[in-house]
């Protein structure tokens, strides 16, 4: 039954294949996929060859050489990357012993459980966009593997094409299922915090220098509704974490904090509602403009009054927040948050301690040493996401020889001062300015709109937020961060700009529609179908009510049979044009011959009746004429009765 | 165990078959044509196709569980477009028409060229399969006229030959869905003896006879040859020729001659099937080396003669001689 592969289906097959792994090349150590594609690649050259089967006591122990490799650099053979990693290398593999369309079958089947995790490591519109066209391509190659006259030519596009139908007629189906299959409210088995995905973002640690990367990173961090106004750019300081603790070279954040009492907060002024739909950071922290006064479900505040999340956020997570645009937060601070907010690193950075001493002996009160601070940056100081490296006295370096960076090196470095002159101060590091959505109506903060700045304690006003960046570049806090930071030219076009607002936009309705799609927005949508308090049994039952509709629709469109018209194409024509005459009012009665049928509507349709003459006598000459009708007469006959209008004069044909 | 395998498999196909009727019904020859319609186009899914939906559901299983939305929507599409191939693969089949049967000639012990004739209607109908036994082909149809494909089965034996009932599947598109239906057209063909390898020389001159012998009573085909255009109408001989599909006439020049006899009683020492498979093998070398011949069976005598129609006629009376 399963006859040797033809070089079509197979070269189709390892393409499948080789489609697969790309899904996977994003997290895949590169000596497996350079590997296997090499793997693939020799087989399809070695078997365009002629060459012999790699024999089985070859393929065997590459089998257990690849699970070897994959728990070395692993450290286990479970889990999401190794599991992928180990399911690309079989792949791989069974290339090496496909050569009939059963191991082929087999193959392409297992691809597309490869295919589908790669989905667990990225979920994004493109992606998902990217995976499906993967998809045809598979069910391409199954088709390609079905059997076939040995002089018949296998058609690529044929087959992809098939391969296109069959997901678009399945496409309402598994709408369908997709939103009536019930959700499991809490997971089979594993948990759903997943490893880290070594995701770039905000850490509880900062260290002057180290965030460049997430700083060039386009990708949206969260996106913002406002219920009301737009808040103006210069109020738009999404605090996520606060760090006190610097060491000479790394600010952290103080662990505890989460189990103390929040920070007390008093606000004036009307409040900002807004509900953000933040993406994956597989961390806790929760982005909330200054300051949140009500923590949202599933979340609490920190002591210094950050949104810190229950869970780890691993899922795309939406959240309700008050937040105040006035404030006075910490009117009094506790002796040891006094001493912890003033404490620097001995045996670091003397000048700069120095410089801000000498302030405070100069009898300048706090608010004209925030001011010199600020002043200093604003002199000579540049913006630049590309600084020199800093030594060990990272904030003397950088103060006084290097005087460039970004907004790290200006809070780092502002804090210290402030430290050093007596004034209560702490690193805050958040999300600064957005992108405003026309189309959608939301803010998109991007990752690259990370920030970092200071908050100052102040007698009577609490913690000041002073952004010492804004004194350096004043276009970073008004512009947003694409302004300051020194990207090529062409990202600044306006219809490209214009194309990623719209592109986010449809990013955003993604994540909101199906990333975030669970049991409760399942429950929502049978309640707007007039189902309220729908249990999953019910669910099952609608899903089944749409499964049969869809396959009764199936089943009557693969009954119905075509047959082709009777009689030959001569006779297709006339009967067109006794069908047409019929609507005219002039019938063609059963006993009638054409010509004597043509009288009378000749009589009947005077208008028409040239036209009908020249018809009526093609057709008597294509038909009594001859044994057979020449094919080329028959077309233009056919043309001309297509053509022919009851009434008006016919055109040339 | 692949013997046990086989052997369960064959003794559920029976048990289904006596169960359901519309099986049995199929066990019937039908005359032609025979179009394919729903009530006798059976489906189930392959071993593959249960493999499958095993693995969609561990990967839609997977997906819940790690409440990965887009791996979810991606499965549930893999898996309808998995289901629409079956009713793919069912239009492939419905409506599909055998038209005609046909068969070439042939010898016991060589394949028998079986040619039907479908009709594939408007639709093309890629990657079909024709089963019988272990005879197997695979073709395709283009839609419009009717197509001839060609099931070489297995002959064995002498006589006449009936198809029986020969698998039409399909697994089109995606080899998930195995889709079938049985044809079992009522026809038979005739299989012409086995030819004795290698070639036997032709007889010897002793096989000659006079004109005496040849004008026995019951020879009727004495003296007959094939009919030519220019022959005289009143030379056919009309009741022989009724009795043959070919118009014979009376060939006075041929009528004796030197015509070859091909006795059956002559041949001794060889048993029944053996003498067959010599005559059947003389039959045709006379034909080839161009010399009229007489072809004599127990009760009955074939020629003088040479020709298609000769040629014919003995070759069928050898495959029909009753079995020993």
């Amino acid at each position: 039954m399963s006859e040797r592969l033809g070089r079509h289906a197979f070269e189709l097959t390892a393409a499948a294949i080789v489609a697969t792994i790309a899904a996977h090349v994003a997290h895949l150590p590169p000596w497996l996929w350079v590997g296997a594609l090499c793997i693939v690649g020799l087989r399809v050259v070695v078997r365009r060859r002629g060459g012999p089967l790699v024999p089985i006591w070859i393929r065997l122990p590459a089998a257990g050489l690849l699970l070897t490799l994959v728990v070395m650099h692993y450290g286990t053979m479970f889990g999401r990357e190794p599991g992928s990693a180990l399911g690309c290398g079989l792949l791989a593999l069974k290339l090496l012993e496909t050569e009939r369309a059963r191991d082929a079958r087999v193959a392409i089947a297992f691809g597309g459980f490869v295919l589908m995790s790669a989905l667990l490591f990225e979920q994004a519109l493109w992606f998902t966009v990217v995976v499906s066209l993967l998809l045809m391509l598979l069910l391409g190659a199954l088709v390609s593997l079905q059997p076939a006259p040995a002089d018949e030519t296998r058609l690529l596009r044929n087959e992809l094409r098939l391969g296109a139908i069959l997901l678009g007629v399945g496409l309402p189906l598994a709408v369908a299922s997709f939103l009536l299959i019930p959700r499991l409210a809490s997971p089979l088995w594993g948990s759903r915090e997943i490893d880290s995905l070594g995701r770039t973002g905000l850490d509880d640690r900062m260290q002057p220098g180290a965030l460049t990367e997430l700083l060039t990173d386009d990708s949206p961090a969260f996106r913002v509704t406002f219920d009301g106004a737009l808040p103006p750019p210069s109020q738009r300081y999404f605090r996520a974490i606060v760090l006190w603790d610097f060491d000479g070279s790394t600010w952290t954040r103080y662990r505890r904090s989460d189990y103390l009492k929040p920070e007390e907060a008093d606000r004036d002024g009307t409040p900002v509602d807004y509900t953000i739909t933040l993406e994956p950071t597989d961390r806790r922290w929760l982005p909330s403009l200054d300051l949140p006064i009500i923590a949202p479900t599933g979340a609490h505040f920190g002591a210094d009054r950050v949104l810190i999340s229950d869970d780890i956020v691993s899922t795309p997570r939406e959240y309700r927040v008050r937040s105040a645009a006035r404030y006075t937060l910490a009117p009094t601070l506790t002796r040891q948050e006094r001493a912890r907010a003033l404490a620097l690193p001995e045996g670091f950075d003397p000048r700069a301690r120095a410089l801000a001493q000498g302030w405070r002996t100069e009898g300048r009160d706090d608010a004209a040493i925030v001011r010199a601070a600020l002043d200093l940056f604003h002199k000579s100081f540049t913006y630049t996401l590309h600084p020199q490296p800093l030594g060990r006295d990272s904030i003397d370096d950088f103060l006084f020889s290097t005087q460039q960076g970004f907004c790290e090196h200006y809070a780092s470095a502002f804090v210290v001062l402030m430290r050093a002159a007596g004034i209560p101060s702490r690193v805050v590091t958040g999300y600064q300015g957005g992108w405003w959505n026309v189309s959608g109506d939301y803010l998109l903060v991007r990752n690259a709109d990370a920030h970092a700045w200071a908050e100052a304690w102040m007698p009577n006003r609490g913690w000041v937020r002073v952004d010492p960046t804004a004194a350096v570049s004043p276009a970073r806090i008004e512009l947003g961060a694409s302004a300051a930071n020194d990207s090529a030219a062409w990202t600044q076009a306006a219809w490209l700009r214009a194309l990623r607002n719209r592109f986010d936009y449809v990013n955003g309705l993604w994540t909101q529609a199906i990333v975030r799609f669970d049991a409760l927005r399942q429950k929502g949508l049978l309640t707007s179908f007039g189902m309220p308090d729908a249990n999953q049994g019910d669910m099952l039952v609608v899903l089944s009510i749409v499964l049969s509709v869809v396959l009764l629709v199936a089943t009557v469109w693969a009954m119905r049979e075509m047959r082709p018209a009777p009689g030959d194409p001569l006779d297709r024509a006339w009967s067109r044009l006794g069908r047409r005459l019929a609507r005219a009012g002039v019938a063609a009665q059963p006993n009638e011959g054409p010509l004597d049928f043509l009288a009378r509507t000749r009589a009947a349709l005077p208008a028409s009746a040239s036209a009908l003459t020249s018809l009526v006598q093609d057709y008597v000459a294509l038909r009594y004429g001859a044994m057979e009708p020449v094919p080329e007469r028959v077309r233009v006959f056919t043309k001309a009765v297509r053509n022919f209008r009851v009434g008006r004069p016919v055109g040339t044909a | 165990m692949a013997a046990t395998v086989a052997d369960l498999r064959s003794r559920a196909l029976a048990y289904a078959e006596r169960r359901l009727p519309a099986l049995t019904r199929l066990r019937r020859p039908e005359s032609l044509p025979i179009r394919l319609d729903r009530r006798r186009i059976y489906v189930l899914p392959t071993g593959f196709g249960l493999t499958f939906a095993l693995l969609m559901f561990v990967m839609l299983l997977g997906a819940l569980n790690y409440a990965n939305n887009p791996a979810v929507l991606l499965t549930c599409l893999f898996g309808a477009a998995a289901g629409a191939s079956l009713f793919v693969g069912f239009r492939a089949m419905n409506g599909l028409e055998l038209s005609r049967v046909g068969a070439d000639e042939c010898h016991a012990g060589t394949p028998l060229a079986l040619r039907l004739a479908f009709t594939p209607g408007v639709r093309t109908r890629p990657s079909l399969r024709l089963r019988r036994d272990d005879a197997d082909t695979a073709f395709a149809l283009s839609g419009g006229g009717a197509t001839e494909v060609v099931l070489a089965i297995a002959t064995e034996r002498r006589g006449w030959l009936r198809p029986g009932r020969i698998r039409l599947s399909t697994d089109y598109p995606l080899g998930l869905f195995r889709i079938w239906s049985w044809l079992n057209p009522d026809a038979e063909f005739l299989v012409y003896p086995a030819i004795e390898a290698p070639m036997p020389a032709l007889p010897a001159g002793d096989g000659r006879e006079d004109d005496r012998t040849l004008t026995g009573p019951g020879d009727e085909h004495a003296g007959l040859r094939d009919y030519r255009i220019t022959d005289p109408p009143r030379l056919i001989a009309w009741k022989v020729s009724a009795r043959h599909d070919a118009l014979l006439v009376h060939d006075s020049e041929r009528r004796g001659g030197d015509a070859l006899v091909l006795d059956y009683a002559k041949l001794r020492g060889l048993d029944h099937e053996a003498r067959i498979r010599r005559l059947a093998a003389w039959v045709l070398a006379a034909e080839a080396a161009q010399r009229s011949y007489i072809l004599k069976l127990p009760a009955d005598s074939f020629g003088p003669g040479i020709g298609t129609a000769q040629r014919h006629a003995c070759l069928r009376a050898l495959a029909l001689l009753p079995f020993a």
